[in-house]
Formats: C-alpha cells, sequence, structure tokens
C-alpha cells in the first residue's frame, strides 16, 4: 500500500460521471480528495489521494484512461526554487495544510511535500515569486 | 548613559589593530544570558544588528552620461517602467514601487534595480524636447550597472523601528503590502526582525544618526537623513522601546558595491512591487545604558495586531502581542489561535549580523560617530486638506 497523489484533468463530457465512485467501489482505492475544480457541462481538475496496492491503482490507471481522464502524479507539481528563496515565510502565511512552515532555530523555509494539497494560494503569496505549481 | 566603557576612537582603534571584540546581536543575548550585562558590556566592543524586509520606500539616483550628440531626457524609463527626469540632462530616479508599462505589477522600479545590481542589461528609453545645447529628441539602448557614472541607492524611508501586525476580521480573502490576508483572522502577519532589528537596540538613536556607516544591501552605506514619518514621539516602554511604528531612516549607498542576497525586487499580489533592502547597524557599547538596551529580546518588544480589513488610516487595535508569541507560529485572538508568518527575513537578517561582524573583524568597516542625532520629538502627520480662504 502507498499513499499517491494524483491529479484527474477530465473533459467536460465526463464530469457527469461517478469516477470517484467507482475508484472506491470497483477498484478498492481509498480515495481522499484533497481539492476539486469542477463545474458541469466544463472541463474540471481532482486533486485527490489515493491509497492502494500497486496492482489496483495499476489497473485503476488504466480505466482511467479508457475514460479519458487525464492523469498526473502530484509529486514534483510544487517546487520551491531554495537557492531563490530569501527565507522571508510570506507563504507560510497562506498555507493552512502545513506543507510550508518556518520557524526556530533555523528560520529557513521548510516545505512538506507531503502535506501539500495544491492549493496555490503560496505561489502568489510568495513576493519573490520563487514558488511555482504546474497544476 | 550609566557607566562609561569605550569611545568611537577606542573602537576603531581596535578594529585597526584586529583586537576588537564583536558579537552579533544574538551571540550579545548568550553572553548576556551567561555572564550578565555588565560583564558583557566590559568584554564586547561592538554589536552587529540586522533586518531584510520589504521597504516600499527605496529607489536609486542613476546618471547615464551624455549622448552624442547630447540629450536634455524628459520622459525616462528603464526596462519600461518609467524613472523620474525632471531632474539635469542626464540624471533620474528609478523609485521601487513603480511599475511597469506592459508588465504591470509583475515588474516594476525594483526589479530594474535588482537587474542593474545582478549585472544584467537593462534597457533605457528616452526622449526630449530638444533644445540648442541638447539637440538629441531621444535615445534608446541597452546599458549596465557598470556604464553608469553615478548609481546610488537613496531611500527615503527604511529600517521602521517596530511595524504593526496585520490581521483580516472581514469574510473574504484581502491583499495587503502586509501579505495576503485569510478571512476570519486566518492569519497574522508581522515584518520585523525583533531583537536583530537595528533600531530595537539604539532606541533613542544615540549611535545611528546622520553619518552613520551601516551596511546597505550587500555593501556599505549610510544614513542620510531621519527616514519620512520618523515618529519618534510614538509611546514607548520604560526601556525607550516604541510600541507601534516608530523611528526610520533614509539610506544612501553605492549600488555597484550591492548584491542581490541582500537587495530583491518583490512583488505583492494584487498590491504592488517592492523592494526587499538588507541593512545592518554596528551598535558600539560605549556605556551601560546602550548595553542594557543591546540586551533587549523578543519577549520585551510588543506591536499591536491592527484589522486591515478596515480601510481607514486609523484602523482598530485587536491587541497587543510581543514579538516572543508572534514568533511561536501561533497567537491567541478573538477567542481562537491564529498562525502567524512573518514578512520579513529572520535568516538573512541574520546572515546579515554575521557579514557586518566580519566586515569588523576584517579590518573592512569602521564606526562612524553621528554628525548629527536624529530628532527624539515630533510625530507623523495626518493628510488633512485646510480650507483656504
Ligand atoms: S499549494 Fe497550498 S498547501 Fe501546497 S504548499 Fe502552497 S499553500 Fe501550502
Ligand atoms: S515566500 Fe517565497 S521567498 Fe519567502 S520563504 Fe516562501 S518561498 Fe521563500
Amino acid at each position: 500500500m502507498s499513499k499517491t497523489r494524483i491529479i484527474l484533468d477530465f473533459q467536460a463530457d465526463s464530469t457527469e460521471k461517478p469516477i470517484t465512485c467507482q475508484l472506491v467501489r470497483d477498484y478498492g482505492l481509498s480515495v481522499n480528495i484533497l481539492r476539486a475544480k469542477i463545474e458541469p457541462d466544463q472541463a474540471g481538475r481532482l486533486l485527490m489521494e489515493v491509497e492502494a496496492p500497486r496492482d489496483a491503482l495499476e489497473k485503476a490507471l488504466d480505466f482511467l484512461a479508457e475514460e479519458g481522464i487525464g492523469v498526473r502524479f502530484m509529486e514534483k507539481e510544487l517546487r520551491v526554487d531554495k537557492e531563490a528563496c530569501v527565507n522571508c515565510g510570506a507563504c507560510t502565511a497562506v498555507c493552512g495544510s502545513g506543507a510550508l512552515v518556518i520557524g526556530a532555530p533555523e528560520w529557513e523555509l521548510v516545505f512538506n511535500a507531503e502535506r501539500c494539497v495544491a492549493c496555490e494560494l503560496c505561489v502568489e503569496a510568495c513576493p519573490v515569486r520563487v514558488i511555482s505549481v504546474n497544476f | 548613559m550609566g557607566e562609561r566603557y569605550r569611545t568611537y576612537q577606542e573602537v576603531n582603534e581596535r578594529i585597526r589593530e584586529r583586537k576588537a571584540v564583536v558579537l552579533t546581536a544574538e551571540e550579545y543575548l548568550s553572553l548576556v544570558d551567561e555572564k550578565g550585562v555588565s560583564a558583557a558590556a566590559e568584554r564586547v566592543d561592538v554589536v552587529t544588528t540586522g533586518t531584510f524586509a520589504p521597504m516600499c520606500s527605496s529607489g536609486a539616483f542613476v546618471n547615464f552620461g551624455h549622448s552624442d550628440p547630447p540629450i536634455k531626457m524628459t520622459r525616462v524609463s528603464l526596462n519600461d517602467v518609467p524613472a523620474y527626469a525632471g531632474l539635469a540632462a542626464v540624471d533620474a530616479y528609478i523609485g521601487a514601487t513603480e511599475v511597469s508599462e506592459s508588465r504591470g505589477l509583475e515588474y516594476g522600479g525594483a526589479h530594474v534595480i535588482e537587474d542593474l545590481v545582478a549585472r544584467r542589461p537593462v534597457h533605457l528609453k528616452a526622449t526630449a524636447y530638444g533644445t540648442d545645447c541638447y539637440p538629441r529628441r531621444e535615445f534608446e539602448g541597452d546599458l549596465y550597472l557598470d556604464d553608469l557614472n553615478q548609481a546610488f541607492l537613496f531611500n527615503p524611508r527604511n529600517c521602521y523601528q517596530n511595524y504593526a501586525a496585520a490581521t483580516n476580521s472581514s469574510n473574504r480573502t484581502i491583499y495587503t503590502y502586509m501579505g495576503i490576508l485569510l478571512p476570519r483572522c486566518g492569519n497574522v502577519t508581522y515584518s520585523t526582525s525583533g531583537q536583530l532589528s537595528p533600531l530595537f537596540k539604539d532606541p533613542l538613536y544615540r549611535t545611528v544618526g546622520i553619518g552613520t556607516r551601516v551596511f546597505l544591501g550587500g555593501g556599505q552605506g549610510y544614513v542620510a537623513w531621519e527616514g519620512t514619518q520618523h515618529n519618534p514621539g510614538q509611546a514607548r516602554d520604560d526601556a525607550g522601546v516604541p510600541l507601534g511604528p516608530s523611528g526610520t531612516l533614509s539610506l544612501i549607498g553605492d549600488l555597484k558595491g550591492m548584491n542581490t542576497g541582500f537587495l530583491r525586487a518583490c512583488v505583492f499580489e494584487a498590491y504592488g512591487v517592492s523592494l526587499f533592502v538588507g541593512i545592518g547597524v554596528a551598535v558600539p557599547v560605549l556605556d551601560s545604558d546602550l548595553a542594557s538596551s543591546l540586551a533587549i529580546r523578543d519577549h520585551q518588544i510588543f506591536t499591536s495586531v491592527f484589522d486591515y480589513s478596515v480601510p481607514s488610516r486609523s484602523r482598530p487595535a485587536l491587541r497587543r502581542v510581543s514579538y516572543a508569541e508572534l514568533r511561536s507560529g501561533r497567537v491567541e485572538l478573538e477567542g481562537k489561535t491564529v498562525r502567524t508568518a512573518p514578512l520579513s527575513s529572520y535568516h538573512k537578517a541574520r546572515q546579515i549580523t554575521g557579514a557586518l561582524k566580519d566586515w569588523i573583524l576584517q579590518g573592512r568597516f569602521f564606526l562612524s560617530e553621528p554628525v548629527a542625532n536624529l530628532p527624539l520629538e515630533g510625530t507623523v502627520k495626518a493628510l488633512d486638506p485646510k480650507e483656504v480662504s
């Protein structure tokens, strides 16, 4: 079992389908939706954390591909350019999930990727523009 | 003043002989913990302080040199950011918060300054009305910092002695110079380096005055004047530490000696452009009063949390809070625990105190006694148009 964050990109015609429900029921995935941006009749995007045995996850990914749903793994999506970061901490003001933290004794920014829910608030909160998300 | 320990002349003599004892503000606090203030005062010649924060009231004077045929520039832009050219023929002032005519809020005067300091090319466009002595009407071309005759930072207001902390009680997210403030008091931001910050360590400006040599943007600069909105009349505690925004400095320094490690352009979303400025002040331990004020630490320094959702000059203060509490990452506010976040970099401030210490130890930085002191009285006036009869 491993936890993975995936981003699903829906075309307008598949936003009506109960995809999440199928992933849970038919593929035995344990799903935690972190963020959703779906409007009926429009393209949508879903960020979820899934937990499943590797083979179940692979089958689920095949199923999503058949349904025409784009799947991307979240891991590498949010990037903090540590070289350019000035360790001001402005980004931590908006990070409710605790993925970005700064504090004593080092006062250097720490990014815990596994806690990130890709809300993207930090991207615009960073005054030197060193955080980017490819979402 | 209390007991006297040393003079500027003695301190500089010891620096020259490489014998000066120099500690960073944090090292000094540790020594005071260990040995007490008077033992620390006897031993330490200089304590270095520092801050690195967005300081909007910044900018640079530049002199381009004369073209042939010459031009008396009236409209000037650098990378499409307008600069003020209402000066002599080829002088201009580029303000940090001026925004680009083509890229909007994402690029401004601060970025031009950073580009220059990084030795990246900057595109100059100038137009003129043409005179007999300056016939040319247009000039356009790329230039580098080292092509300019002079380029010096001249910041009307830096290094605020204390500042407000910010929150937002409204139901919507607001975008401010204090960062993004989440609804229903979802966060609190603050912007000083507290116990490292220069004007907390010499709260009555005894060693920081006109002519004081400082660390500025990675190079050396000077205090030119009191800063704009200098507000020494702010309420103070028994140690003289102001309880809200108070003294400010106007600083000047050669851009050619600075670097982007300590001078960085920044953007506050939906607010505008600003400039992170790194400043360090070396405070000589002249007497026991300075030895005590240098020992002030975060739990003794207070500010107030203001509600930035109220768009008024007199925003309501929700509570008073110490920098130790703000630095802990959480404060109690309106009955709940709220996350706090700094906007000024404690990490960089610490680097500045270290760099300045090294300069002094290497005999590359000498202390200068103020030529004149900053005002210790006076408050800030508001803008209320007068009735003209
Ligand atoms: S995207 Fe959101 S959750 Fe992730 S680090 Fe940024 S603010 Fe935190
Ligand atoms: S806001 Fe940007 S520069 Fe500041 S700590 Fe966060 S990532 Fe670094």
